[in-house]
């Protein structure tokens, strides 16, 4: 094993992250925190509680999973497609690193970043509504699970981009709607039918409604099922890239 | 002396179908310069890459201090050191993390005092802080060669070195060669400038689409190549050559007063003495005699000609 190559990854990789504060850091806080005023404070008070929840504090895990997605994502996809495209990788590639290693450097570094981002948004939340914690070991767990799997996701739609576009395609045309429709705003037993068993094809669902769980221990499918999702994706997330660095594919000609 | 690498029936063949080596078989001695030399698309960095672990090679092997470079990938590539043709560099990062950062991913730990005097070696110490996009590419390519020095390699691959370097930093980047070449690192560089290859080479392959023509020593490379010329200044201009002569192959310049006389020093060994006999038969003063050798560029350029 070679530690100080993963050091040396995790290490670059965490001081680009304290290079760029305000917009890795600063602004995802930022505009959840705008999340908050608008739903949470603003119409929330006017909605009523959803499975004996308010409003604001019912919205906080989904609200939570939508930044831990999208910068997982971003930040995992960056930090691999940008050797690629500056053509840095090429030391990387040379290097006496195994996949795993090479993995364990990019990915590791992205969800520290961003579980650091959805403990620090959580800390945003209090100064807004009123929450608890009931399952904070869950919490935990999901939080990095879910970091861990979307990061290793972006890792993959890194190496797979070769322009800046496919960068930001699966983002923002998959991902971002999959979460507003995978019940981080609403919960799905509001859905009318067929848009109900519909929507539980959308694996988010799975990680948003876990979340939940673990905050109130209320659920829209059994906290096993999710648990169990998501550690599917992980899986095939894994298999995935292990696939990429035994075919070489998109990274060694 | 023993092989430090070994190239055995490599091929490689991209999947648009280009085959871009030939079943190259190549031994590079230790510690030695090589200078690899053939013209654009030879496939000189395909085999730099391929032996790097960039590129993954369709058939045969390649063995670096006996380590398989696919097998024992690990073993192999840590004793390997690159530097790239392209520069290319992370533009935010500052130089001391970047060479820092190289040693780390080649598994090496931490040692500032080495990292300390590389960077001076470089000429890059006051510049330890500065940002990569702040430097000159002379700077960049400086940054380049401490980056691939970083973890004491035992071989180093200079891509096209000298490629837009100023004649200062080329100086200092082969003043900087003999040197390593003193700790017993061995070199292999890839170069256009032919007489860079012909002053610092120990041995010269020459590649052309793909397939090693021939790998010399650099001296037995040129006299086995190298014809002579010898040019004959006559004391009273001439109008034509002589019949006598004939036998000589004997050009004369326009102004009747030069006359060139090629030879294979190798192979003539009488041809001068008996030419010179004869001019003195006709007649004919010779005020000055000057031989020169052909260069390796003009070997090189023979070479890559043949048959195109």
């Amino acid at each position: 094993m070679n530690v100080y190559a993963i050091r040396a990854i995790y290490k670059f990789e965490m001081s680009r992250t304290f290079r760029t504060l305000m917009q890795s850091i600063a602004s995802p806080v930022l505009s959840t925190s705008l999340y908050f005023i608008v739903f949470g404070t603003a119409i929330g008070s006017r909605m009523g509680n959803i499975d004996g929840i308010s409003y604001g504090a019912f919205i906080i895990p989904g609200l939570v999973m939508l930044s831990l997605l999208s910068e997982s994502i971003s930040n995992a996809s960056f930090g691999i497609f940008f050797p690629k495209f500056s053509g840095t990788i090429y030391e990387v590639l040379s290097a006496p690193v195994s996949a795993m290693e090479i993995v364990i450097g990019y990915v590791g570094a992205a969800a520290t970043k961003s579980v650091t981002l959805g403990l620090l948004i959580l800390f945003t939340a209090q100064l807004f509504v009123d929450y608890h914690i009931e399952h904070p070991i869950w919490m935990l767990a999901f939080l990095i699970l879910t970091a861990i799997t979307f990061s290793l996701f972006g890792f993959i739609i890194g190496i797979w981009a070769d322009d800046f576009q496919k960068l930001q395609v699966i983002p923002l045309m998959v991902v971002t709607p999959l979460t507003f429709l995978g019940g981080a705003f609403y919960s799905i037993s509001m859905l009318p039918e067929p848009w109900q068993t519909l929507t539980l094809f959308n694996p988010v669902v799975y990680l948003i409604s876990g979340f939940r769980w673990a905050f109130y221990g209320v659920a829209d499918v059994n906290v096993v099922v999710s648990l169990g999702m998501t550690m599917v994706f992980l899986l095939i997330c894994l298999t995935t890239v292990w696939w990429i660095f035994r075919s070489g594919y998109r990274l060694r000609t | 002396m023993p092989s430090i690498i070994r190239v055995s029936g490599l091929t490689k063949t991209y999947q648009s179908g280009f085959t871009a080596l030939e079943n190259v078989d190549l031994d590079i001695r230790r510690g030695e310069i090589f200078a690899l030399l053939g013209p654009n698309g030879a496939g000189k960095t395909t085999l730099i890459s391929i032996i790097c672990g960039i590129s993954s090679p369709s058939e045969g092997s390649v063995l670096a201090d006996g380590f398989d470079i696919v097998r024992d990938y690990r073993a192999a590539r840590s004793k390997i050191g690159l530097v790239p043709q392209e520069l290319c560099s992370d533009a935010f990062e500052n130089v001391w993390s970047a060479v820092s950062f190289s040693r780390g991913l080649f598994g090496k730990p931490s040692n500032p005092a080495f990292i300390e005097k590389l960077l001076r070696q470089l000429s890059l110490w006051d510049k330890k802080d500065a940002q990569m996009r702040e430097l000159s590419g002379g700077m960049k390519r400086r940054v380049m060669i401490a980056k691939a020095l970083s973890h004491e390699p035992e071989i180093l691959f200079l891509d096209e070195p000298t490629a837009g370097v100023d004649v200062e930093l080329r100086k200092d980047m082969w003043q900087m060669v003999r040197e390593l070449r003193e700790q017993g690192v061995t070199i292999i560089l890839t170069t256009h400038y032919i007489e860079e290859a012909e002053e610092m080479a120990d041995r010269i392959g020459v590649i052309r689409k793909g397939q090693i023509l021939l790998v010399e020593e650099k001296q037995a490379l040129m006299d086995k190549l190298g014809s002579k010329q010898l040019s004959i200044r006559l004391q009273q201009p001439i109008t034509e050559i002589p019949a006598e002569l004939s036998e000589f192959n004997l050009q004369l310049d326009q102004d009747g007063s030069n006359l060139s006389y090629c030879y294979d020093s190798r192979h003539e060994s009488d041809g001068i003495a008996r030419l010179l006999r004869k001019l003195t038969q006709q007649g004919l003063e010779i005020r000055d005699l000057n031989s020169s050798e052909s260069s390796l560029e003009d070997i090189f350029v023979s070479l890559v000609q043949e048959d195109q």
